[in-house]
């Protein structure tokens, strides 16, 4: 029973799965925030993983900027589907198809 | 021993509360189940050995992230029921699984051999938050530098999206004047 590094890999594998699976079936923009941010978590866990595992610090330091990247990609992500829902009182993705491609 | 059951006891919490996230059609819902998830995150990290990253994890990411979803929330109606894409779901599902083993496979090929060297290996007798400090401000200075610059950028630019027309105040308005705005397609 001892935990190895492939069963927090194989951990990461399936919140990943989980993440593209959200990133696929949302419509709505806010969730969709959200499944990339499960993402974001399945790739953190797998550095902090390496880098115990190794006896390496580079993979924890990688965790630290996937999270300061994270917050201001929130801020910004945010403002912006603000600004939207202010003028198109919708946040579903089919609406953004302004450009008919 | 202990460990294998903490291991598996928040996979399992981890793997359900985001599965919720993503399949749920309450948005409130959603919100609350990714903050779980993040919590039981930062316990892997614990049981890593990496406690100031858990500490991180649990302040920025259930602290400030959710915190700003949570005020985003109140801008947009979360009450509706969210509708989803139609499409075949197993199509989505297989191709996701695919994608991610790949992805997975395709970054952890060269860490199963044993070429890696640990380029700034743990140092004996220090505390994980100590040995942190220590890489993260000499070697990682320049990087950590400019994730600071990133993150001021990042919170200007969200006042200045977020923020627009917020020196009017709906509260303090009387009703007649609230319509009157509402006329000139002020507030809208």
């Amino acid at each position: 029973m001892e935990i190895g590094l492939n069963h927090y890999l194989v951990l990461s594998t399936i919140l990943f799965a989980i993440g593209l699976v959200g990133v696929m079936r949302r419509k709505n923009l806010l969730l969709l925030f959200f499944a990339t941010e499960i993402l974001l978590n399945a790739v953190n866990i797998a550095f902090a993983a390496i880098s115990h595992y190794y006896g390496d610090l580079t993979g924890q330091m990688f965790a630290f900027f996937v999270i300061a990247i994270a917050a201001s990609e929130v801020a910004v992500g945010l403002g912006l589907l603000i600004v939207w829902y202010k003028r198109h009182s919708s946040i579903d993705l089919d609406a953004l198809t302004t450009m008919k491609g | 021993m202990f460990e294998a059951i903490a291991f598996y006891l928040f996979a399992f919490l981890t793997i359900v509360m985001f599965f919720i996230t993503v399949t749920t059609s309450q948005a409130l819902y959603a919100l609350s189940a990714l903050a779980a998830g993040m919590i039981f995150i930062s316990a892997f990290f614990f049981i890593l050995g990496a406690d100031f990253l858990g500490a991180v994890q649990i302040i920025v990411y259930t602290g400030a992230v959710m915190a700003l979803y949570a005020f985003g929330m109140m801008f947009f109606d979360s009450t509706r029921e969210v509708k989803e894409k139609q499409g075949n779901k197993y199509i989505i599902v297989g191709l996701s699984t695919l994608a991610a083993i790949l992805v997975v496979v395709i970054f952890s090929a060269p860490m199963v051999s044993d070429k890696i060297v640990a380029l700034y290996p743990a140092i004996d007798g220090v505390g994980n938050t100590q040995e942190v400090g220590l890489v993260l401000f000499t070697k990682y200075l320049v990087p950590f530098e400019v994730a600071a610059i990133m993150l001021l950028v990042a919170m200007v630019a969200g006042i200045v999206l977020a923020g627009k027309k917020m020196d009017l105040s709906i509260t303090l308005m009387s009703d007649s004047e609230i319509e009157e705005q509402k006329n000139k397609k002020v507030l809208s």
